[in-house]
Parts: structure tokens; C-alpha cells; sequence
């Protein structure tokens, strides 16, 4: 390796810099998809992150191993066999949520955030940066699927995280739990991010 | 009538970009010109279909018998990467013309969402047949073509626009997206 890699500006880059969400728009269908509310965004956030992580260890692990002709697939297989594992231990043990985020599950799959990680990450770099990578990647996923989740949730059924704090028959922005709602509120937060990190910049 | 309703449900009512988000990437990616547009629709359309009847035939006949369901995954990503790859190289071989229009486009369809997401929708289908399952697929594929150039020709005006510096690029695009699906929005309960 040619120098050391930092590994606080490594794990930082995830959550602000290169935002897979806000500034990468990776993974668009499930943040758009499964955000009617906070919880829905955070137990897909946290889906992904364990997908992600353990694809990126496994990644770094057998990259010396996989011919580079075949390496998308190979990659494509690692990534389906974790999706299967998350498929399965939330259909056991909180089928709440997997009834919820639905054929977002499978999708995980192809969300374009994983597939990236770990061709332009993980095959190149040591298990130790591959961790850090994953989990500062994973977090700004969970992150901005939850501020996403929350704010829909805030605005369209005003709740957050169940907890009521309007009465039911409050009239709500209902748009924002519906489909055009999704691309409206990450349309606006988008401005926001990017008013915010050009402050910090 | 019930492929009527197929379809009209498919492409109008469900639309698999604006009110399932499947697909949103290329929907995102490849809209700035409706040339290109055109082109993704026509190889997702191509894609959708074919990969749609393999992994029907598929689970149908091997996963199912076999009580081997829960590799759906695992197995239909690998089907679609394949097919893909060979769509590619006999269109090469057969079709010169449409392999130069389409070709471009035919990699980045392994990782669209819509494919596999169709592929597994169709399963989930009210009594479903094979030929349900396929037209179900090609319905939803002329609704993400739909979706894909309605929204590039808007796209092409907003070049010309006066936009404000803070929304240009991704936050106008998804604005726009957000308004051409409260548009689909009222076509809901139509079937």
C-alpha cells in the first residue's frame, strides 16, 4: 500500500463527504421507497449497514482470490447471500418490519451502494480500512433514510416513531406519506444538506 | 378485460417508478436527453420481459418442487446478470442496428432494481400464469418507459430555465419527479 489510510477522515467521508444518499444518490429506491416512517428507514438503514459490512469484510478478505474477469458476479453472489440471511432472520424475528419494507428486502441486493462499496473499496484496500469504510458508509445510510423517515412521518402523519403528538383527526400533510411525497421531502433536505456542508466547507 | 387491467394497472395506476420506486436510478441517471431515454426504455422493456419468463419457469419448476424457495434471491440476480450478458451478445450477432441502440445500456440493467423487483413482483400475482406473469412484466416495462421520457422532455426545458443556485442539479430533478408522481397519483383507484 502506498501510504497508510486515516482512518477517522476514512470513516468521516461516509457520513458527510461522500453521503450516499445525499451527495452520491446511491441506493435511491429503497430511501425513497420505504420511508413512510422513521422506524421503516431505520430498520432498512440497518439492514443495509449489516449487508454492507459483512459483504465489505468478505470482499477484503478473498480479493487475492477472485479472478478479475469474474469479480462483479462473485461480488454480486457475496452480497445476495447476505441479503438472503437478513431475508430470513427478520421474517423469523420481526416480521413486523419485514412485512413492511416488503420486496425491499430482496432489492437490497442491487442497491448500487453495496455493489460500489465493494468494487471501488473493499477490493482494493485491507480488512481494518474495509470496516471502517462499511460502517462510516452504512452509518450515513441509516442516517439519512432515518431524517428522511422522520421527517415524513412528522409532516404526513404526525408522528415520530409512533409516538403521536398531534391528535388523529388533526389534518396532516398526507402528501408526504404518499409516493410524491418521498421525491418532495428528499428533494428539500438535499438543499439543506448541501447548505449545511458548504457552510462547514 | 383482465389483461386490460394488467395493464392499465401496470402502467398508469402502479407505475413502477413513481409510485413503487423501482428503477429510480436509471429513471435518475439516464434522463437528461430523451434519445437516450428512449434507448434504456426500449433495453429495460427487452430485459424485463425475457428475464421475467426465465425466473417464473424458473421458481415455478425448480425452486418450488425442489422446497429450495428461499435461494429466490440469490438465484434470480444470477439469472438476470446472465441473461444479460447473453442478450448482449446474440443482439451483436443478430441485430447489428438494434445492438448499436440498445447495447450501451444493457450493462447497467443487471443492477437495475425494476428487473428484479418485476421478477419477483410476478410471483406474487392473484392466481398467476406464465402468460400473466409475462405481460405483467412488459406492462410495467412500457410504464417505466413512460415514466423515463415523460420526465426527460421535461428535463430537456429545465436546461433552458432560470433556476436557483441552490437547487440546481439532483433537488430540481427529484422536485420534478415529485410532481410528475402526484400526477400519477390521481389516476389511483382507477382499477
Amino acid at each position: 500500500m502506498a501510504k497508510p489510510i486515516d482512518q477517522k477522515q476514512n470513516f468521516l467521508k461516509g457520513l458527510i463527504k461522500e453521503n450516499p444518499v445525499f451527495v452520491m444518490l446511491l441506493g435511491m429506491c429503497p430511501t425513497l421507497g420505504v420511508t413512510s416512517s422513521a422506524f421503516n428507514g431505520l430498520g432498512m438503514g440497518v439492514a443495509t449497514l449489516f449487508v454492507l459490512l459483512m459483504s465489505n469484510i468478505v470482499v477484503s478478505l478473498i480479493k487475492s482470490q477472485i479472478p478479475n474477469k469474474v469479480r462483479i458476479p462473485a461480488f454480486i453472489v457475496i452480497i445476495a447471500s447476505f441479503v438472503t440471511v437478513v431475508e430470513m432472520v427478520l421474517e423469523a424475528y420481526i416480521p413486523f418490519l419485514y412485512e413492511q419494507l416488503g420486496i425491499f428486502i430482496p432489492l437490497i441486493v442491487v442497491n448500487c451502494l453495496i455493489l460500489g462499496r465493494a468494487e471501488a473499496f473493499a477490493s482494493k484496500n485491507d480488512l481494518a480500512s474495509s470496516v471502517v469504510d462499511a460502517v462510516g458508509m452504512g452509518l450515513g445510510f441509516v442516517i439519512a433514510l432515518t431524517v428522511l423517515g422522520a421527517t415524513r412521518e412528522i409532516l404526513g402523519n404526525g408522528s415520530l416513531f409512533e409516538f403521536r403528538f398531534v391528535s388523529e383527526e388533526a389534518n396532516t400533510l398526507i402528501l408526504f406519506i404518499l409516493p410524491p411525497g418521498a421525491f418532495i421531502a428528499l428533494a428539500y433536505l438535499a438543499i439543506l444538506f448541501n447548505r449545511l456542508t458548504q457552510k462547514v466547507a | 378485460m383482465e389483461y386490460f387491467v394488467i395493464l392499465i394497472g401496470a402502467v398508469f395506476v402502479n407505475n413502477i417508478v413513481l409510485s413503487q420506486f423501482l428503477g429510480i436510478c436509471p429513471f435518475l441517471g439516464v434522463s437528461n436527453k430523451i434519445s437516450t431515454s428512449v434507448g434504456m426504455s426500449g433495453a429495460v422493456m427487452f430485459v424485463m420481459t425475457i428475464a421475467t419468463t426465465v425466473t417464473y419457469l424458473l421458481h415455478q419448476y425448480v425452486l418450488v418442487p425442489f422446497e429450495l424457495d428461499y435461494l429466490r434471491t440469490i438465484t434470480f440476480i444470477l439469472v438476470i446478470a446472465a441473461l444479460v450478458q447473453m442478450v448482449e451478445i446474440i443482439l451483436k450477432k443478430v441485430s447489428p442496428p438494434l445492438y448499436q441502440a440498445l447495447g450501451v445500456f444493457l450493462p447497467l440493467i443487471t443492477t437495475n432494481c425494476a428487473v428484479l423487483g418485476v421478477a419477483i413482483l410476478a410471483l406474487g400475482m392473484e392466481d398467476s400464469t406464465l402468460l400473466k406473469a409475462v405481460f405483467f412484466a412488459f406492462s410495467s416495462a412500457i410504464g417505466f418507459g413512460l415514466a423515463l421520457i415523460v420526465f426527460a422532455s421535461i428535463r430537456e426545458f429545465l436546461e433552458l430555465a432560470d433556476i436557483p443556485e441552490g437547487m440546481k442539479g439532483v433537488p430540481i430533478n427529484l422536485l420534478v419527479a415529485g410532481l410528475l408522481s402526484l400526477a400519477f397519483l390521481g389516476f389511483a383507484g382507477l382499477v
